[in-house]
């Protein structure tokens, strides 16, 4: 498929994230007379359960959205690759010991550890970013210390260290650049996947509360509600299905092109 | 005369489709006769390989196909024959063993089966009989201790076992043709020497011909029978050895000759061969040779040699300078190379650098805890001192320290024990900050030029890195400035300062390596085997650079290599190392003619020699280097030596011999 529909999709998303600043919208207003009112000439989406505007609402859910996986992953791919490049390029007894973190974070099923922490800072944005980042480096980590592991012992780096070069600059110009492909790729998946965890922390009522609006939690009010009016579930879950998708359509390109030019460079190796 | 056994008539090969279809092989004919051995020789790329790929229809799939020509079999015309029936070519009538022996074999099947399953294949062979003729074919290729080796693994057999099991496997069909591509290339010399002994015994007994595909003129001159010379996809010269080695008449092949470094050229720079080789892509209007050839005219660029023959030497050439039909406009006297005489100008005999009992141990961990089990002894205890502008070389086969020791004197590993002393400064002692400012006086060119560049920097950057470390130039401007400087001194553009290393040959980039490392003004440099991923013609550039940078700026080198003729050529002081110690030292006439230590006779004579009639005595080694985890009890080379005693089982020898020239061996006391 080509980039350019997934990618209109993924810029739609982030522009109309950003227009509810812009717009003149009243998300949370009740009409009890529009409850449960399918799609028409009215509101393009139609109204939920308490007669609010289902295409506003799913406008600021989508701010919401995006603000929380761009922070996560951000933040996530941050402290994770630190730690990675970090712990393996110095090695010794501090590498062991962040190894030994890891792999106790690994042992919880993340999105159950995201749901304790969630519970236990109290509801809210800020502390679903916090919870699931606190979940999201660790993939990261263990990425970014792997290739860094594998390349510490390239020549080039070797080279580097014998021109005297700063650790910094070893890190930050010799390894970081030759990871950045596989970095850049988990991230990608890594958006979908916050998205996903996002509607589900919302959906579990951990999320963003009441009167506000996100995708995940549209759903959780529509669910009670699918056989009425089935508007109220199918569009927040469209959005989500789409952007998860365009998200992963993306990443997979964006991999295959770092693939391939990574191939060529090998190739004119020879 | 008979009819041959296998005739290429005309064959092409193209891979690719369209404009940017390449032309590996071009119009290729030759013959080999049962029971020859036939060389083919040509530097890397240039249709070698898929020449031999051709004959058995194995070329890349699906890119890669035979656009003309033919390859008889015994008068069969493989080209013509339905896959099913080639099948019963490959394998049976003729057979192939590659360059890599580390990746031709299977790792999860044991050396029984492999064998067995060309048996099976072609002989039919099941049960029972199989086995026999497996052990059979194990004792033939010289394996110790067969029944063992039988229920091995891969893994667990050194390169050059794996080798000898490859010979097996292609034994094991009992073909009329070998097809051996690159066999030793990536064997030790000694182990090299058995393998090739090995093949010759193997076609006396069988009668098979040998089609032995190499770049090294050595191993043509002990080898074949007759010799095909092939450059850009074509042969440009076919003869029988002798003739070949007295009387080459095509300028490639002479140039060829002219890059061997040998001890005689010592005090000259190389002869070497301008530009590279051309791209595929096209036709060619003229000679495929002629831009980088010193005696071409205009002739040759406007017309396609023919492929000229002296009938009575069954000798051809492809140049236009031995076809009598042409007359050749009177060539000035083949123009000598700019001769420099390497004067030792700078040497007061005071040592730059001085290493004592440098030891560099690596602990092995098991267990839940990481205790320490045991070490292995890369370096166990190695004493050398290079002057001032001077070359110290350290030689070795794989795996015998001489990287790790490299390594270990410039504290890229830090050593476990001994002093290194630079100019005056212990080097072991030093750390962090005060380490990394006295880094800029020694340097470090890698073996391998495409690993050893970062692939996402320009190669400007990379030159200028080490002076960004080292605080060298205080603008950018200055380093710009400077990293041009660099590039003309190591005879690049400084235009090319923009480029990624990708866009450079391999002689190209070990160029900008060492700009790399002129940039922070080193006095020593260690060399760790710069020219051996590099062709003979590309070797020879970068040998003459190496000296004479030497002369200009005064360098110190230590030049770690398992190329003896290298050594002769570049060093003045040679030590020669064996499972961590140094077993001899001394100047390079001394080791080089009256070698003390049998070790080092033995690496000596197991050097290919160019001179074809030169029949010298290999001394054999039995077996491969034991390994630096555990070495032998006494003398690390005594469970090799030839001359073994039974105190050489008891102790190590202590150093004996002159100052000058010393050895550790109870032979010399």
């Amino acid at each position: 498929m080509r980039v350019w529909i997934p990618g209109s999709i993924l810029g739609a998303w982030a522009l109309l994230a950003m227009s509810v600043y812009l717009l003149p919208l009243s998300p949370n207003l009740i009409q009890l007379e529009h409850i449960l009112v399918p799609p028409g000439e009215d509101a393009l989406l139609g109204y939920d359960d308490l007669g609010r505007d289902i295409g506003e609402r799913l406008l600021v859910g989508a701010r919401t959205s995006f603000l929380v996986s761009f922070w996560v992953v951000g933040l996530s791919a941050l402290i994770g690759t630190l730690i990675g490049t970090v712990s393996a390029y110095q090695g010794g007894v501090l590498d062991r010991a962040i190894v030994q973190v890891i792999d106790i974070f690994l042992a919880f099923p993340g999105i159950l550890l995201a749901i304790a922490l969630a519970g236990l800072l109290g509801p809210g944005i800020e502390n679903v970013v916090m919870a699931l980042a606190a979940v999201g480096w660790v993939g990261y980590a263990r990425l970014s210390r792997a290739q860094v592991l594998s390349l510490k012992h390239r020549e080039h780096v070797r080279a580097a260290e014998a021109l005297g070069s700063r650790r910094l600059r070893i890190m930050t110009r010799h390894l970081l650049p030759l990871m950045m492909a596989p970095l850049i790729v988990e991230a990608t998946f890594g958006v979908a996947a916050v998205v996903i965890a996002e509607a589900g922390l919302s959906f579990l009522g951990l999320g963003v509360q009441p009167p506000d609006a996100s995708w995940g939690a549209m759903i959780r009010d529509g669910t009670r509600y699918m056989l009425v009016a089935p508007h109220m579930v199918l569009a927040p879950g469209i959005a989500i299905f789409a952007v998860v998708l365009s998200v992963n359509l993306l990443g997979d390109r964006l991999r295959d092109t770092m693939d391939k030019r990574l191939a060529t460079a090998a190739r004119k190796d020879q | 005369m008979s009819r041959p056994l296998i005739k290429l008539q005309d064959l092409s090969v193209r891979i690719g489709y369209g404009d940017k279809a390449i032309r590996p092989v071009d119009g290729v004919s030759f013959e080999i006769n049962r029971g020859e051995t036939f060389a083919l020789l040509g530097e890397s790329g240039c249709g070698k390989s898929m020449t031999a790929l051709s004959i058995l229809r194995l070329l890349p799939q699906p890119a890669g196909r035979i656009t003309g020509g033919h390859v008889y079999l015994d008068g069969e015309d493989l080209t013509a024959l339905p896959e099913l029936e080639m099948r019963q070519v490959r394998g049976r009538r003729v057979a192939m063993i590659f360059q890599e022996p580390m990746t031709s074999l299977n790792p999860v099947l044991t050396i029984g089966d492999q064998i067995g399953e060309t048996l099976r294949q072609h002989q039919q062979l099941k049960g029972q009989a199989a086995r026999e003729r497996v052990l059979e074919l194990l004792d033939a290729v010289g394996i110790p201790d067969v029944q063992r080796r039988y229920v091995e693994y891969p893994h667990q057999l050194s390169g050059g076992m794996k080798q000898r099991i490859m010979i097996a496997i292609a034994l094991a069909g009992e073909p009329d043709l070998l097809i051996a591509d690159e066999p030793t290339t990536a064997l030790d010399v000694t182990i090299q020497a058995q393998v090739l002994e090995l093949l010759q015994k193997i076609q006396q007994e069988t009668h098979m011909a040998i089609m032995l595909i190499t770049h090294d003129l050595g191993i043509v001159a002990g080898m074949a029978d007759r010799v095909a010379v092939m450059y850009a996809g074509q042969l440009v010269e076919e003869a029988s050895r002798n003739r070949f080695f007295a009387e080459a008449r095509h300028p490639y092949s002479q140039r060829l000759f002219e890059s061997l470094p040998d001890v005689g050229k010592r005090d000259h720079a190389l002869r070497t061969i301008p530009g590279f080789v051309p791209a595929l892509d096209h036709d060619f209007a003229g000679c495929r040779f002629a831009q980088r050839c010193d005696q071409a005219w205009d002739y040759c660029h406007s017309h396609v040699p023919s492929w000229s023959i002296e009938t009575d030497h069954h000798h051809h050439v492809r140049c236009h300078l031995a076809d009598e039909n042409v007359i050749a406009p009177p060539v000035s006297e083949a123009r000598e190379t700019a001769l420099r005489h390497a004067a030792a100008g700078q040497h007061n005999g005071e040592a730059l650098l001085d290493v004592n009992d440098l030891k560099v141990h690596f602990p092995i961990h098991k267990g839940v805890f990481k205790h320490v089990v045991g070490h292995v002894y890369a370096v166990d205890g190695i004493s050398l001192s290079i002057p001032r502008g001077r070359t110290l070389a350290l030689v070795g086969e794989s795996g015998c320290g001489k990287t790790t020791a490299g390594m270990g004197i410039l504290q890229l590993l830090r050593p476990s024990a001994g002093s290194v002393r630079f100019d005056g400064t212990e080097l072991t002692g030093l750390k962090g900050e005060r380490l990394r400012r006295r880094r800029s006086d020694f340097q470090f060119i890698f073996q391998d030029p495409y690993s050893s560049m970062n692939p996402r920097m320009r190669v400007g950057d990379i030159v200028e890195e080490g002076m960004i470390a080292q605080r060298i130039t205080k603008t950018r401007q200055e380093r710009r400035q400077r990293v041009e400087k660099l590039f003309a001194q190591v005879g690049l553009s400084p235009d090319h300062v923009h480029r990624y290393p990708h866009e450079f040959s391999g002689g190209q980039r070990q160029r900008i390596c060492i700009a790399r490392a002129l940039a922070v003004d080193p006095r020593l440099v260690v060399c760790d085997e710069p020219t051996s991923a590099l062709d003979v013609s590309v070797q020879a550039q970068i040998l003459n650079l190496l000296k004479q940078l030497q002369n200009e700026l005064g360098l110190s080198y230590l030049f770690i290599t398992h190329n003896l003729s290298v050594v002769a050529y570049l060093a003045d002081r040679v030590a020669v190392m064996y499972l961590g110690r140094i077993v001899e030292e001394g100047p390079v006439a001394e080791v080089l003619e009256r070698p003390l230590h049998p070790y080092t006779r033995a690496l000596i004579s197991a050097i290919p020699q160019v001179e074809p009639d030169s029949r010298r005595e290999i001394i054999r080694l039995e077996g491969d280097m034991p390994s630096p985890a555990n070495p032998p009890s006494g003398c690390h080379f005594h469970p090799r030596c030839p001359s073994a005693m039974p105190e050489c089982r008891e102790h190590y020898p202590g150093e004996t011999g002159s100052t000058e020239h010393r050895v550790r061996c109870f032979l010399h006391r």
